[in-house]
Order: structure tokens, then C-alpha cells, then sequence
């Protein structure tokens, strides 16, 4: 079947199950946006590339299955950085297509050229420039597999126009085999009954829990765990939701916001068990004194992000799911013989004294709204029954000390890059997957005006998300941080400009609230739930709270601000 | 801080000379020389790096070396046993008075003269760096006007005879 660039790229996508595609046409990339048309695969048109990008990103993540996005040329392109940056730093699979100027003005500095490929090789698992026709097919097949397999990430394939014009025979292979990427899967046997004997031996065992659960699909296993064995559970930000958050066993986060029954668990505990984290600075806080008295255990299956930051005792290089469903098989043969429960329940009593010593908690002393109180009461509403995407800052800390995350997939969040603007993109493209949940994006005045224009996509697209607006009217974290360390140099971070947010989100058509009484909150976010097209809610709350606890940058984890 | 020379192996796509040294240069790691040239196999290119850094630096680079996609292999030669080389060019000023000592000095590094003119000599050296580095030395009074490295290659020994 002798098809057009163009359409060998649709019915690649249609052969990997693509369903939806996030994009925003320009000159490079009309020869595909010309048939789409007769193609299977939906294209969401948002408003700015970096709308596109979060998106697909934010499908991904409540997915586990591969986003897509497709760009035109330079600017169009180079919009989508952002958002690829941000999905590399979180190992999500996106697939990223970019239109490109015609080979024969490659490299001429025509009209809306830009080297993607070049600018964006730091920060994508591999790119692509497709140079021939014939190498089209092929090349879609392994973005898609490079980008779930291994650690996931985000891969580009940048497509000259006139390689979407040509016309060749189209066939879709099988299967990719690439000599130079095999990806190591299944954990030494060897690794794992070290483990085992470690586990045993341990009386004041912690597992801390990482994003690669969740991609890995391996969060069962891992609840199993820490369940059955009676092993203590903390996570990163990217991991919340592996391990039932109500379980009495979790501690919540650890790190610069994490709890203090986390953080004295890590400095107390006498073995680690890392699985698919890596050690991130926000989580080890000074590294010479993390986890001073414990055998560090790290299972990834990125060798790159084991000894990296930490110096690891037992070092097991591997997929999380078939790791734990290892480690699940060689410690069930235990259980007749070995009582694990009796032997951690010293350490789980102490870990839960801390807990109760300093819960989380903020003081609600005052007239004002508490941001924290408007999380809870969102997790009160929702029972922990939504997809929660955030902003980034203290609206995003706050969503992740104070609702329970039950289920992987629940929390969409901007966790090692940071990207303000992340929230509302993501949600709407968390929104696309599952048009009958529930799909907040929890922000803050400041972050939500990076990516708003995509209210539009949201109405057009009938995408309900609904905003809740955590607004203090500052760049509340680094106001935080000015505060504390910076002698009050507000600097900048004072936000008494803004748009009235109720009239924005009703120009777009969307509905809007705001709320400025204690009282009201839990009836207007039940209302603002209950309506059936997307809702800003604008909720005034305590201009200069803090997120607690914290450990300020480059200090020992137990040297936490408490409230 | 100590030098280590690595033989990666890639395959011979666009932009991976781009994506090995980007990989050096955004994580801040030092390359001191760099060689890349085909293998006999098509499609296959050898890259000699010599990279500097401590044993984690070291480590954390080689790793991320095998991470790339188009890396088939990376060996580091440092702890074995292996045979080193690079050639260098050098461009000398040799008025009459100067030149007969300085073609002594490239017949006792069996050296070889590959351009003359009434005041230079061009000489190639090939060796490994403990001999480039003494003829550079021995040849800088004279002055040395000009210098091309290919910067080292090197390659495993067959046999690692353990001394």
C-alpha cells in the first residue's frame, strides 16, 4: 500500500493504539493536519504548544500509557521544551512529533527552522530527524517503544515536510530490535535473596517509595509488602499514591515537606529499601547525613540513578514490578516460619509515636481560609475518589501533605523540573482519558496564569476541570523562602495584580466562583463539583501561610520547621 | 582526580558525536581528548575518550555512556592492560645552527620529518603520552610553532598478564 509520509505517520499511530493526540497546526505540519481527518486518532487542539506537551504528558501519567503531541516547525517547537524537560525529568512517555522545514532548507535558516533535534537532546530519551521516507515507519515504531521501555521518557521525532509528502510503501514492523538499547528488566536472583536476608536481619527496616513504582505498575506488590512484612512506608512526591495513603503504616512524604515520623524514620532505620526513587536533593536534604544508620537497598531500573547521589549498599538494577513481584515470591515463603510482624513492632510503634508526636497539621487560628484546610476539604468531598493534578509551589505541597492519595495515577504533579503551568494542561489531558472522573487541578494564583489560555481547550473540548485556586496573592514558596531567609525581602513575589478570575473563567465560558469565607468553602467546592463544564474556583485564603514541616536547603533531615 | 581513557563504541548515526559530548559538557564532566573514526563493522564508529574525574565522576560517566541509546559498548581500558596511542604534528623552528640536534633528538624518538622548510620542520610522533609529552618537552627550546593532536586511541591488550 503506497501511502503519504503523512499517512504513514496516522496509521502508525493508529497501529500503536494512539487514540488521542494533543496539537497545534502550523505551515511544517499541514500535510498531516490535512488527514487527520480520515484518520482514527482524535487531535485535541489547545492553545499554546506547551498546553499540547502537559497534556499528553498528563494523559500519560494517568494512563501509564504513551501521550502524544504533535507541533509545527520553530516556535512551535520550541514551545513544547518546557514540557519535555518536564516529562524527562519525571520519566514520562510522550512521544513528541515536530514539524521541520524541508530537507533541502535544513540548516538555511529558513523560515520557522529551528534545530529541535539539537536543543532538545538533553532533555529527551533519544530524538529523532526522519531523513528518509523509508525510515519513517521504523522510526515511529521505536519512539514509541523507546519511550515506555526502560525507564520511560519523552522521545521527538522531528518530520521535514516534504518527508510527509513523499509517498512510499507502507509497512509497520512487528517487532524493534535495536542492538545498542536493551533495557534490563528482570532483577538478579542473587540481588534479591540478599535483600531477603537483609530484611530479616533488620529491625528497623523503611521502604521509600518512588515514582517507578507507579510507571511500573508494580504498586500491589509493593502495598503487599510493606503490609504483610510490616515494613514502615514513606514516598517521594512522585510516588504517593504506590501505598494506600490512609494505611496506618504510611508516613506521607519525606524530605523538605515531608513529615516528621518520615524524616526521623529515615535518620532511625537501620535498612533502606529504595525502590524506583533516586534520592533526589528535596528528599535527601544533606546528603553526608542521610540515613546515617541504615544498609541502603536501592532498586531502579536506571543503573545511571544507583551510587548517584547516595553511596548504596546492595545495588539491584531492575524493572520495580518484576523486582517486587520477586522480592513478593522469596519473602512468602517466609511467612510460616519467620514472624515479621512481631519483629518490626517496636520499630512500627516507635514510628508511629512520631507520627502522633508531630502529625501534619497547620494552625487554624484565624478569620482567614487555611489552604490546608481547603485540601482536606476537597479530600473530605472526593473521598480521595479524583485525579489531582497540581500547579507548582505551596499549592502543590499542600495537595500532597493533605489528601490521601489511595491509588496510583491519582496525582499528576511537576516533581523533578518543577514547571509551573503544569497543572491545567495535565488535567485536561488526565480529563481526556477518563471523561467520567473527577479531575482537579489544585494551583495557585501565580501558576495558574502560566498556562490559562487553555480554558478554551477545556470548554471546547467539554473537559470539566475544575480549578481550585489556592490564592494568597503572592508567589507564595519563594515568598516562603524570603520570609525565612531572605530577612522579608519580598521581592517580586507580591501578586496584588490579578485577573479577576471568576469574570476570566466565564469569558471563556467556563463557570466561575470565588470565596472568601471559612463557611462557604465546602458548599461552593460541592457546587463547583457538581457542575458539568470546567469551574475556576477562587478561593482567598491566609496570605502568608507556610508550608511545614520543612528542612531548609542543604540541612539534615531531622532539622525540620515544625508548625 | 586521574585520567581515564574510555573505548565506547556507537552506532554511526547523526548527532551521536553531538549527544556523547553534550552528555559531557551538561554534566559538567572534563573530556582532556576525544577520537572518533569507523570500525571495520558498517555503521559502527570507536570513540577513545580520555575523561578526567574522580572514581565516582568516572563511574557516573560511563553509565551514562552506556545509557545513551546509540551506545553499543563502554569499556574503561584504565584498569586493564592496553595499548595507547596518539600522533601529533609538530611544526618547528629550525634555523641551520638548530637543525642537526633536533633531528637527532626525532631519530632517538624514531620520529619521522614530514615537511621542510629553510627554517621548520614538520615532524610526526607517534606514541603513547609519556612520549609525546618528553618530545614536546625537549623540543620546546627550539619553538614549537605549531601543534595538531589526534588526541589518543587505544585498545584493549589480548593478553592481561598479571605482573
Amino acid at each position: 500500500m503506497k501511502l503519504t509520509g503523512a499517512q504513514i505517520l496516522l496509521k502508525c499511530l493508529e497501529e500503536e493504539g494512539v487514540d488521542v493526540m494533543f496539537g497545534f497546526p502550523g505551515g511544517a505540519v499541514i500535510d498531516i493536519y490535512d488527514e487527520i481527518p480520515n484518520s482514527s486518532v482524535e487531535h485535541i487542539l489547545v492553545r499554546h504548544e506547551q498546553g499540547a506537551i502537559h497534556a499528553a504528558d498528563g494523559y500519560a501519567r494517568a494512563t501509564g500509557r504513551v501521550g502524544v503531541c504533535l507541533v509545527t516547525s520553530g516556535p512551535g517547537a520550541t514551545n513544547t521544551v518546557t514540557g519535555i524537560a518536564t516529562a524527562y525529568a519525571d520519566s514520562i512517555p510522550v512521544v513528541i512529533f515536530t514539524g521541520q522545514v524541508p530537507r533541502a532548507l535544513i540548516g538555511n535558516d529558513a523560515f520557522q527552522e529551528v534545530d529541535i533535534v539539537g536543543i532538545t537532546r538533553p532533555c529527551t530519551k533519544h530524538n529523532y530527524l526522519v531523513q528518509d521516507i523509508k525510515d519513517l515507519a521504523r522510526t515511529v515504531k521505536q519512539a514509541f517503544y523507546l519511550a515506555r521501555s526502560g525507564r520511560p521518557g519523552p522521545v521527538l521525532v522531528d518530520l521535514p515536510k516534504d518527508i510527509q509528502q513523499q509517498v512510499t510503501e507502507f509497512e509497520y514492523p512487528d517487532s524493534v530490535s535495536m542492538r545498542s538499547y536493551k533495557p534490563t528488566r528482570k532483577p538478579h536472583i542473587g540481588q534479591i535473596r540478599k535483600v531477603v536476608k537483609l530484611l530479616k536481619k533488620a529491625k528497623r527496616p523503611l521502604i521509600y517509595s518512588g515514582g517507578g513504582v507507579i510507571t511500573s505498575g508494580s504498586h500491589e506488590d509493593l502495598t503487599w509488602l510493606g503490609q504483610t512484612l510490616r515494613i514502615p512506608v514513606t514516598s517521594t512526591l512522585m510516588g504517593l499514591g504506590a501505598f494506600p495513603g490512609d494505611d496506618e503504616l504510611f508516613l506521607g512524604m519525606l524530605g523538605m515537606h515531608g513529615t516528621y515520623a518520615a524524616n526521623m524514620a529515615v535518620n532511625n532505620c537501620d535498612l533502606l529499601l529504595a525502590v524506583g526513587a533516586r534520592f533526589d536533593d528535596r528528599v535527601t536534604g544533606k546528603v553526608d547525613t542521610f540515613a546515617p544508620n541504615a544498609t541502603i537497598v536501592h532498586i531502579d531500573v536506571d543503573p545511571t540513578s544507583i551510587q548517584k547521589n547516595v553511596s548504596v549498599h546492595v545495588p539491584l538494577v531492575a524493572d520495580c514490578k518484576p523486582a517486587l513481584a520477586s522480592l513478593k515470591a522469596e519473602t512468602e515463603g517466609t511467612l510460616d516460619e519467620f514472624d515479621w510482624a512481631a519483629d518490626h513492632k517496636p520499630w512500627v510503634e516507635m514510628v508511629q509515636g512520631w507520627a502522633k508526636e508531630h502529625p501534619l497539621t497547620y494552625k487554624d487560628d484565624s478569620e482567614n481560609i487555611k489552604p490546608q484546610f481547603v485540601v482536606e476539604k476537597i479530600y473530605e468531598i472526593t473521598k480521595g475518589d479524583a485525579i489531582i493534578a497540581t500547579e507548582v509551589g505551596q499549592n502543590q505541597m499542600w495537595a500532597a501533605q493533605f489528601y490521601k492519595y489511595a491509588r496510583p495515577n491519582t496525582l499528576l504533579t511537576s516533581g523533578g523540573l518543577g514547571t509551573m503551568g503544569y497543572g491545567f494542561p495535565a488535567a485536561l489531558g488526565a480529563q481526556r482519558a477518563f471523561p467520567d472522573k473527577l479531575v482537579l487541578d489544585i494551583a495557585g494564583d501565580g501558576s495558574i496564569q502560566m498556562c490559562i489560555q487553555e480554558m478554551m481547550t477545556a470548554v471546547c473540548n467539554k473537559l470539566p476541570v475544575k480549578i481550585i485556586i489556592l490564592n494568597n496573592g503572592y508567589l507564595g514558596m519563594v515568598r516562603q523562602w524570603q520570609e525565612l531567609f531572605y530577612d522579608k525581602n519580598y521581592c517580586a513575589t507580591c501578586m496584588d495584580a490579578q485577573p479577576d478570575f471568576v469574570k476570566l473563567a466565564e469569558a471563556y465560558g467556563a463557570a466561575g466562583y470565588r470565596v472568601t469565607e471559612k463557611k462557604d468553602v465546602e458548599k461552593t467546592l460541592r457546587e463547583a463539583f457538581a457542575v458539568d463544564k470546567p469551574v475556576i474556583v477562587d478561593i482567598r485564603v491566609e496570605k502568608e501561610e507556610n508550608v511545614y514541616p520543612m528542612v531548609p536547603a542543604g540541612a539534615s533531615l531531622t532539622e525540620m520547621l515544625l508548625v | 582526580m586521574s585520567k581515564h581513557t574510555l573505548s565506547v563504541m556507537v552506532e554511526n548515526e547523526p548527532g551521536v558525536l553531538s549527544r556523547v559530548a553534550g552528555l559531557f559538557s551538561g554534566r559538567g564532566f572534563n573530556i582532556y581528548s576525544l577520537n572518533v573514526a569507523p570500525t571495520l563493522e558498517k555503521g559502527v564508529s570507536l570513540m577513545t575518550i580520555v575523561a578526567e574525574g574522580d572514581d565516582g565522576i568516572v563511574e557516573q560517566i560511563v553509565k551514562q555512556l552506556r545509557k545513551l541509546v546509540p551506545t553499543i559498548k563502554v569499556k574503561d581500558l584504565t584498569e586493564l592492560q592496553s595499548v595507547e596511542r596518539e600522533m601529533v604534528l609538530l611544526k618547528v623552528n629550525a634555523e641551520d645552527s638548530k637543525r642537526a640536534e633536533i633531528l637527532r633528538i626525532v631519530d632517538i624518538f624514531r620520529c619521522k620529518v614530514v615537511d621542510v622548510s629553510v627554517d621548520e620542520l614538520t615532524i610526526e610522533v607517534t606514541g603513547d603520552q609519556g612520549k609525546i609529552g618528553a618530545i614536546i618537552n625537549l623540543l620546546n627550546r627550539f619553538g614549537i610553532k605549531e601543534i595538531a593532536r589526534t588526541g589518543n586511541v587505544a585498545m584493549r591488550r589480548s593478553m592481561q598478564i598479571e605482573l
